[in-house]
């Protein structure tokens, strides 16, 4: 395919014009050793028709969440999206507009995000949010950045119980800043406000997730006395389908709140292009990374949305700047905002209202099964963390025999707990789909 | 236009869910319970309405004319959007097991190599998420790097003055103290002053090449050869790859380190800012840097390994922006390494064109033949005796439907246009840019005042930016 539209007459006309022989006097300036004197080893180009048989080819070598019934969770979640969200998204002014740099002629990409600030601000109940960041990992990479700035401190206290890959990307960004992570040990499963109290002193902040990576619900008011009581901030990391019914982390005290989007409607896409999201209390709007959209009006006192409190942002700032990220997630933030909206207030409590429910059913079932138990008491939300007999590899398998996939092996990311697996629910999953999962597990031998 | 706050009506709403009544209270305690959700509620047709209203308020590629400097704003082809949404790619756990997921690992190992193949590098990461985050990841493999021979004495990073402003914010957020390098009369690197700042405390220096003036740097060997001497490396800030595809690859120039823009160079959509893709491919000598995992290969079966003894760690969650290496993957395939090629050629040809359509009526701060893109700026007797600015000039381009040109960047021309048209644009609309720009120049002698108050047609006119900040806005709440 090629998507160049000139003509053999064209490209003649247009070197008359320029007043060159050739193309090769527009690359006249390239010196020998720089030029690159064979072609590339790339395959030849392929028609449209071809192309799309050979991506067809490739995606029909996987098994896909439609054909397999997901109980993998873990920051990643299977949920349903309404229609008209992927219909939506396919607007092309959208989708192909760069970021709003011309505010009259981008409003819609303007006011979208301006409401997801909106969402995003009622859902944490915090002050306010800004315009998004790459993904929940760096979310928290940066919330741990603003918090050492604010406090003058280098030093970032985590909750082992956060999501693996969030701490995994603390550790490389802080390396950079030359900032310390201490981890907070898993207290059946949990952070305890003991552990904050010393590790908290002379740090920055202390995170933790809430519902935590294990699925279980911390005391987090505790942690939050704990946190504040050594001087450090507090970030809360939150699954915003889960929030529809839990407190928000403003209502516990958190100062800075972050997460991961992807379960506001956007596809699991393996990993990626998913939505970091973080909400702040107002005093640390002058810390925040990225864009952030405020509103105005023009000479006549017509509204309209704009980019603003630039001086923090690279543009401008360049090295003195708050973050390097030059743009935000915008799609996704716009999917998000849709999602939202069409599954308003009662759609996403009855998301997270069923997640939970079956998620229970799972947990009360399989705690009756032999060779498994579950890993921690107390309360739990969507995902259920259990002690199983058989190795994880082996339930990964009968699970696959049994057009399933799943459970996540968390010996992989916590070698403190051997033979201990996740499942997660989310509200696709049926009590008949659950039935199935725990008499498919059942019948594994250890 | 209403918000979604104002929309709101207590009660409205579609169940896209059953609607089986369930009680949370049964499984979690009652203090974690929030009281209430003020969310908006609307019905579909309101809210389906209310997201087409806005995107009618948008301008894309896909509306006009799109010639913004730096940011490669080429055609989105429609494919893309199809074979990234195929169920077997888009329905996919990151969590999976690998023997489940054997397309989408083949689909990344390839992109890999194609990538390795255009920029001359050894090995390619597809994990970051944007070219900013790209230069993150650059700039700490520069750090765990010279930490990994016991080079503590690196504390800087030299960056043109021209530069991006990512690069030195990157530099700043990766620990290292920025050095500046003035740029010489013809646009280039400034050899003697870098000369004089590379030291054995230089950690790298950051360049783009062609450079954000639009011109090739033709001293990119010696200016491999003074940072390489005092012992740093050389990092390829990739937003401007789509010059040279075919033509010449950062690897063979002596660069260490490059970061490609899959939404730039790679035909990804930009998405309104967002989702991109900054995949970074790295020498050899720097292959065990790279964040993990990686895509490798055993007897026909791909796998994901985090195998890498030197690893910065990890960037992101999971292996990439995946949606995004799928559409760049399909442009890739479609266009072949001929189709690349020619994409860059017809992108320095169209950039060309406009400039001999309009050079007569614009101040050249330098007198070169650009790569995919160009500096001007406006005619000094408009700019000082009419008091017409570069900003007023983008505003009524605005009335004719075209996107306007990168304004006030790179900060060293004064009043700076930065026009980049692209490979995928007609020579018909070419001409129409550079005939409306130019009469707006004309215009603007005639009657300024029409320039200043411009926009005239869009939906707001300039929106005043103090009050943004002085009396800021910025959540919606519902009453």
């Amino acid at each position: 395919m090629r998507f160049s539209p000139h003509t053999a007459d064209d490209r003649r006309a247009m070197l008359e014009r320029i007043g060159v022989g050739s193309l090769e006097d527009l690359f006249a300036d390239l010196p020998k050793g720089v030029r690159l004197d064979r072609p590339l080893k790339i395959t030849h180009g392929l028609s449209e028709l071809e192309v799309a048989r050979l991506l067809g080819e490739l995606a029909g070598e996987d098994k896909d969440l439609g054909h397999y019934v997901s109980f993998l969770g873990g920051g990643a979640y299977d949920r349903y999206v309404p229609s008209a969200v992927g219909e939506l998204l396919r607007r092309s002014e959208f989708y192909t507009a760069y970021t709003p740099y011309q505010p009259e002629i981008s409003q819609g990409t303007l006011q979208a995000i301006f409401e997801f600030q909106s969402l995003m601000t009622a859902l944490t109940e915090m002050d306010l949010a800004q315009a998004s960041l790459y993904d929940g990992a760096t979310a928290v990479a940066e919330a741990a950045m603003l918090a050492a700035g604010h406090t003058g401190r280098n030093r970032i206290v985590v909750a082992r119980s956060v999501d693996p890959q969030y701490r995994a990307v603390l550790r490389t960004y802080a390396h950079g800043r030359g900032y310390e992570v201490a981890e907070l040990p898993l207290r059946e499963g949990r952070a305890a406000a003991e552990d904050v109290r010393s590790a908290a002193e002379g740090a920055a902040c202390v995170i933790v997730q809430h519902p935590n990576f294990l699925g279980l619900l911390e005391d987090v008011d505790a942690l939050v006395a704990a946190a504040h009581g050594a001087g450090a901030l507090y970030v809360a990391v939150a699954d915003p389908v889960l929030l529809a019914v839990l407190r928000g982390p403003g209502a516990y005290g958190a100062d800075i709140a972050v997460g991961e989007g992807q379960s506001l409607g956007l596809a699991p896409s393996f990993g990626g292009p998913y939505l970091g999201y973080m909400a702040a209390k107002e005093p640390f709007l002058r810390r925040l990374p990225g864009r952030i959209v405020g509103e105005t009006q023009d000479k006549e006192g017509r509204r309209g949305y704009v980019l603003t409190f630039q001086t923090r942002e690279q543009h401008i700032r360049r090295e003195k700047a708050t973050s390097n990220i030059c743009t935000n997630q915008g799609l996704m933030a716009l999917a998000a905002t849709m999602y939202t909206t069409m599954m308003g207030p009662r759609g996403l409590r009855q998301a997270a209202s069923l997640s939970i429910e079956g998620a229970h059913r799972l947990g009360d079932g399989i705690a009756g099964l032999k060779g498994f138990a579950p890993a921690f008491p107390g309360a739990y939300a969507s995902e259920v963390a259990v002690r199983a007999d058989a190795p994880a590899e082996k339930l990964s398998a009968a699970l696959l025999a049994g057009g399933m996939l799943g459970p996540l092996d968390l010996g992989r990311f916590y070698p403190e707990l051997p033979g201990h697996v996740l499942f997660s629910v989310t509200e696709k999953r049926t009590p008949e789909e659950i039935d199935h999962l725990l008499e498919v597990l059942g019948g594994v031998k250890a | 236009m209403k918000t979604i706050f104002e929309e709101h009506e207590a009660g409205r709403g579609t169940s896209y869910l059953p609607e089986r009544p369930v009680d949370v209270g049964r499984y979690l305690p009652q203090g974690e319970l929030r009281a209430d959700l003020r969310l908006p509620e609307l019905s579909e047709v309101q809210a389906v309405r209310h997201f087409t209203e806005l995107s009618a308020r948008n301008f894309g590629v896909d509306t006009g004319f799109y010639p913004l400097g730096s940011c490669t704003m080429k055609y989105n082809p429609k494919v893309n959007e199809d074979t990234c949404r195929l169920p077997g790619l888009a329905a996919l756990h990151p969590y999976q097991p690998e023997e489940t997921v054997q397309g989408a690992l083949r689909l990344m190992y390839e992109l890999q190599q194609d990538l390795a193949e255009v920029s001359g590098m050894d090995r390619v990461s597809l994990q970051p998420a944007a070219g900013a985050h790209g230069e993150l990841t650059g700039i700490l493999i520069v750090r765990a790097y010279h930490e990994s021979r016991g080079d503590t004495r690196r504390t800087q990073v030299i960056v043109p003055d021209s530069a991006h402003g990512t690069n030195p914010a990157t530099a700043a957020m990766a620990g290292y103290e920025i050095v500046h390098v003035p740029s010489d009369e013809r646009g280039g690197v400034d050899l003697e002053a870098l000369r004089a700042i590379a030291t054995d405390e230089t950690a790298a220096l950051m360049l783009t090449n062609p450079n954000t003036l639009g011109v090739f740097d033709e001293h990119i060997r010696e200016i491999a050869d003074i940072i390489h001497a005092a012992g740093g490396l050389l990092y390829y800030d990739g937003a401007n790859l789509n010059a040279v595809m075919g033509r010449a690859r950062p690897g063979d120039s002596g660069f260490d380190i490059v970061h490609m823009n899959l939404h730039k160079t790679f035909s990804t959509p930009h998405g309104g800012g967002g989702p991109g893709a900054g995949p970074v491919g790295v020498k050899a000598h720097l292959g065990d840097f790279l964040p993990v995992p990686l895509v490798v290969e055993e007897h026909g079966k791909y796998h994901l390994s985090y195998d890498l003894p030197h690893t910065i760690g990890q960037m992101r969650s999971f292996y990439g922006n995946f949606g995004v290496l799928v559409r760049a993957y399909t442009y890739i395939r479609a266009l072949g390494g001929e189709g690349l090629k020619e994409a860059s050629e017809d992108a320095v040809l169209n950039a060309n064109y406009v400039l001999a359509l309009i050079r007569d009526h614009f101040e050249l701060p330098y007198e070169r033949i650009p790569k995919h893109e160009f500096v001007v700026a406006p005619p000094e007797d408009l700019v000082h005796e009419r008091g017409v600015k570069t900003l007023d000039i983008a505003k009524r381009l605005l009335d004719y439907g075209v996107h306007p040109p990168t304004v006030y960047f790179p900060l060293i021309v004064h009043e700076a246009m930065m026009i980049e048209p692209t490979e995928t644009e007609t020579k018909e609309t070419l001409e129409h840019f550079a005939q409306v720009l130019t009469s707006i120049v004309d215009e603007g002698r005639e009657n300024p005042e029409s320039l200043k108050s411009a926009p005239h047609t869009a939906v707001v006119g300039r929106l005043d930016e103090a009050r943004a900040v002085k009396q800021p806005k910025l959540v919606e709440r519902l009453p």
